[in-house]
């Protein structure tokens, strides 16, 4: 096995036994990046040089007998919408193609502080608006699996860059399934946080109080160890729960006995597919044969969690989007006259269609005379939405369905924008709750393309989902499933 | 002047609180610096920043809320007001929509002729300011370049909206100079109108006498003199009858004040008005007070100037006219009493603040805290004067030497030999020497031009530089012309 196949937990072992330096590590992922990035074009930005330095400092350490921490040594992708202190962070956007941020974001302060190497940043939807990794203002990220399929989106990079052995671990960022969405796709590990988990600040937002920080692993291992490094309050961001951060790890092996399963009905409906359903079936048998408890529950209001979400989603990016107006950095448009103009031209030639399509949506959302009848309402849909998570939330301890309707499909073929919004109609719902949900291979369909399985926590059930997850996964072997590129 | 016609003024005050630092980072909240110093990611808005709220910004707009007579709201939340500008880096200013910390206050003023009147606040929310604009050239239209100064971005402003009770010039001036002096004294902001700390957006709108119906409105925006409102509010009712008395409409809209052509310019009208698009500020977690909290800040509240005022009045005994004067700068009151506590005749203090004192500031505008003398000094000056070692004359100039050098009064009456003259025997050798050098209209005096007798007066002061004590002067002199 190459070093890039690894897990994280397994090459920490291999570097406090002195088996390998991280030197060795990184540079296997770079040789990996030189063989497959050409195809697959998980990443906007690269940072070599900086990682072998970073990677030359963790060997010294070892070296010097000092004790590492998991992430030390391991190589992270960050997805492009994440502030790098003087590393670009484009959003693959046009409008911030040549923005290098002067802060760090909270995530990778934290990083950093556990000595990981950054591989680089990764290519998403421009601004997080899309599912399909097709939207980025540069060029579209392939499905490893089957380059000619998309790796989903929006943190297609992210999910591409592990799935490819481009990185051993990667964060994305989950607005409406962003996460979740490309592990099922890209047959990663996949998780959004409850809201509030993880500190949002020097993350670009696209909406502010549906975004949230994740991370991507080839396990449920190495997905509750990026847990336990990110999560925490954080004095730079209001909206940081206040509350003490557990070792993920430590539930990952208990036993599942007695755990209850709600299995809402409203995500098997017409428009999931039946290799999809089948599989996830499966899984559910799977974990009753382990022990747990299962039950069919309905969550009567998911059909409007979709018609919501394009409602407050667009609001609030229309408003965090409205400072990139070419005054300061990034794009600004040549031979303007005056102010005004140059905003319009800037935001002309700087905004790709879909964020175009969004803005001019919640602004319309927002507008005098129409937020009564659309912002809202889509506030008290939201709340309705809650409260059906709420009261499943009291009977079971987790909720699994699929991650998404089908497994990832060609690029090019979803052309009108709302057939393109229905793939994320299992893990909006999540994001409207606040919930935290992750998204983990659970199968292959007859294209032998991974199929994602969706398990859903209460407020803080991360502990949970993963304790569930990990049973799955030790049961299973869909996990050593690799993309063969 | 309004014949036939009701104006109706109503007042937004933007006041800028004087924390430490600013509302949503940790940046110096402080005036003067080099263009964009005290800057960082958070108040420059770069992507992915977000706000943390001052908790001293919260204390203060509780606190004006608390002395403008408020309702405090224990549950509160900030919204976004969109907008574009150059100067308003985030494309949208953190404010307070339709949940503001304070509601329903009022102030009391006090009107030329004597009378109270109420004015009422319908609500006080906090926000963020925005940056300033540099036009390269005369100004805006004509400059071919702009800096922006981005120091005074999310410097934590509060927003003081009136009830439209306000009607005349005179009203809104007291208004505007209560407010200043309630929040100068729970000392919140300095409300430095030079500086922009307080500034006022005014609408103006005039109504046929007894109508029930508020007339269409202009608005003057960004107004930080009291001089130029008031000239703008008698300017602009007038125009606006004018107008309708022609058959024309008032067209709702901006207006700004040239106060060299002394005029209103309309700047832009209805149909461009922004829609603001306000909603809840996903980036900030609503605020919750406790009752206690607000009871705890309520303790702090210094005594305000009307309670001061009432004070005065019935305590030292002051006409109700100067309370009200000394009481509206609190650095005035402060002096005032701290004389007071050294010398026990409030009347003839407040004759010398609202007199010489307030007169000489004035001439050399500078402030109560860059004054040179003590309270003390000024007690003690007045002690002099009912010991007869000083006549209130040469008070003056022992005042404006106070005034200028900062000396104490004993050493300026024995430095430039100022005492007076009450030896009995020293004036009569004076007087007689007076007398004999104006025989003639001792002679005049004598065959019954008692008028003459101030002529002598005048001459004895003069012969002593006014030293003379002047009661003994006249007792000496009617003896001596008596004969
Ligand atoms: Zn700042």
């Amino acid at each position: 096995m190459e070093l890039y196949q690894l897990t994280a937990h397994q090459l920490h072992e291999k570097l406090v036994n002195k088996e390998v330096t991280a030197r060795e590590i990184t540079e296997s992922i770079y040789n990996r990046i030189e063989a497959v990035e050409e195809d697959v074009k998980a990443y906007i930005t690269l940072t070599k040089e900086d990682a072998l330095k970073q990677a030359d400092k963790v060997d010294e350490k070892i070296a010097n007998g000092e004790e590492i921490g998991p992430l030390a040594g391991i190589p992270i992708a960050i997805k492009d919408n994440m502030s790098t202190e003087g590393v670009k962070t484009t959003c693959a956007s046009k409008i911030l193609h040549n923005y290098k941020p002067p802060y760090d974001a909270t995530v990778i302060k934290k990083l950093s502080a556990e000595d990981y190497i950054m591989v680089g940043k990764t290519n998403m939807d421009e601004f997080a608006m899309g599912s399909s990794n097709e939207n980025s203002g540069f060029y579209p990220t392939a499905n490893p699996w089957d380059l000619t399929r998309v790796p989903g989106g929006s943190s297609g990079g992210s999910a591409a860059a592990v799935a490819a052995g481009e990185a051993i671990i990667s964060l994305g960022s989950d607005t409406g399934g962003s996460i979740r969405q490309p592990a099922a796709f890209c047959g990663v590990v996949g998780m959004k946080p409850t809201y509030g988990l993880v500190s949002r600040y020097g993350l670009v937002a696209f909406a502010s109080s549906l975004d949230q920080i994740g991370p991507f692993s080839k396990d449920i291992t190495d997905c509750a160890i990026a847990l336990n490094y990110i999560a925490g309050h954080d004095e730079f961001d209001s909206t940081s729960a206040n509350r003490e951060v557990p070792d993920y790890t430590a539930s990952l092996n208990k036993d599942i006995t007695g755990m209850k399963i709600g299995v809402p009905s409203e995500y098997f409906g017409d428009g999931i597919d039946q290799e999809v359903k089948d599989a996830v079936w499966t899984a559910i048998k799977k974990l009753e044969e382990l022990g747990a408890e299962y039950e069919e529950v309905s969550l009567p209001h998911t059909e409007y969690a979709l018609s919501a979400y394009y409602l407050i989603a667009p609001a609030e990016a229309s408003s965090n989007l409205a400072r990139y107006d070419g005054v300061r950095y990034g794009l600004r448009s040549e031979e303007v006259k005056g102010l005004v103009d140059m905003y319009k031209k800037t935001r002309q030639e700087g905004f790709g269609d879909e964020v175009k399509r969004r803005i001019m949506l919640g602004t319309y959302a927002l507008s005098s005379g129409y937020y009564d009848a659309y912002y809202k309402k889509a506030q008290k849909v939201r709340t309705l939405v809650k409260q059906d998570f709420d009261r499943a939330f009291e009977k079971y301890d987790v909720l699994i369905s699929p991650t998404t309707p089908t497994t990832s499909f060609k690029a090019g073929a979803k052309k009108d924008p709302l057939e393109m919004y229905l793939s994320d109609i299992c893990t909006i719902p999540i994001n409207l709750a606040g919930i935290p949900a992750l998204s983990m291979p659970c199968g292959l369909d007859s294209n032998g393309l991974p199929i994602g399985l969706q398990i859903m926590g209460n407020h803080f059930g991360e502990e949970k989902i993963l304790q569930i997850a990990h049973a799955f996964e030790q049961a299973t072997d869909f996990h050593k499933k690799r993309a063969s590129l | 002047m309004l014949d036939g016609y009701e104006m109706t003024v109503g007042l937004e005050i933007h006041v800028q609180l004087d924390t430490d630092t600013k509302i949503f980072c940790g940046c110096k909240n402080e005036f003067g610096a080099e263009p964009n110093n005290h800057t960082c990611p958070i108040c420059l808005g770069l992507p992915g920043t977000l706000p943390v709220l001052n908790e001293k910004a919260v204390e203060y707009i509780v606190k004006a809320g608390l002395a403008l007579n408020c309702e405090i709201n224990t549950f509160s939340k900030f919204d976004r007001k969109n907008y574009f500008y150059a100067d308003l880096p985030k494309a949208y200013q953190i404010s307070q929509f339709d949940l503001p910390f304070c509601e329903d206050g009022h102030v009391m003023i006090q009107l030329e002729d004597g009378a109270d009147m109420k004015i009422g606040i319908t609500r006080i929310h906090l926000e963020e300011d925005a940056g300033k604009l540099n036009h390269a050239g005369e100004g805006i239209a004509s400059s071919d370049s702009s800096l922006v100064d981005y120091n005074r971005v999310g410097t934590p402003l509060i927003e003081i909206v009136s009830e439209p009770d306000i009607h005349s010039p005179e009203q809104a001036i007291a208004y505007l100079k209560k407010i200043k002096s309630i929040l100068e004294y729970i000392g919140v902001s300095d409300c430095d109108m030079s500086q922009g700390s307080m500034r006022a957006d005014v609408n103006i709108s005039v109504a046929p006498k007894g109508s029930d119906k508020l007339g269409t409105r202009t608005e003057l925006k960004n107004m930080n003199s009291f001089k130029a409102i008031e000239k703008a509010l008698k300017y602009e009712p007038k125009r606006q009858i004018k107008v309708l008395e022609s058959g024309g409409e008032i067209i709702q809209g901006t207006l700004t004040w040239d106060d060299e052509a002394g005029k209103t310019i309309p700047m832009r009208s209805k149909e461009e008005a922004h829609d603001y698009r306000y909603f809840p500020e996903p980036d900030l977690v609503p605020v919750i007070l406790d009752q206690e909290w607000i009871e705890g800040i309520r303790e702090t509240l210094p005594e305000l100037p009307d309670a001061r005022q009432k004070r005065y009045v019935e305590e030292l005994g002051i006409p109700e006219y100067d309370a009200m004067v000394i009481t509206a700068d609190r650095e005035m009151a402060d002096f005032f009493e701290a004389v007071v506590e050294e010398h026990n005749d409030a009347k003839a203090i407040s004759n010398w603040i609202m007199g010489d004192f307030s007169r000489l500031l004035n001439e050399e505008s500078i402030t109560i805290a860059e004054v040179k003398f003590k309270p003390a000094d000024l007690a003690k000056m007045l002690k002099l004067m009912d010991e007869g070692t000083i006549s209130s004359k040469i008070a003056k100039t022992v005042f404006e030497e106070m005034f200028a050098t900062g000396k104490d009064p004993d050493t300026i009456v024995e430095e430039k030999g100022l005492k007076q003259i009450s030896d009995t025997s020293e004036l009569e050798k004076i007087i007689d020497q007076v007398i004999a050098d104006n025989q003639s209209a001792l002679e005049d005096y004598r065959g019954g031009n008692k008028n003459v007798f101030g002529f002598f007066i005048g001459q004895t002061m003069k012969a002593t530089r006014g030293k003379a004590n002047p009661g003994m002067v006249n007792k000496i002199l009617r003896e001596k012309l008596e004969g």
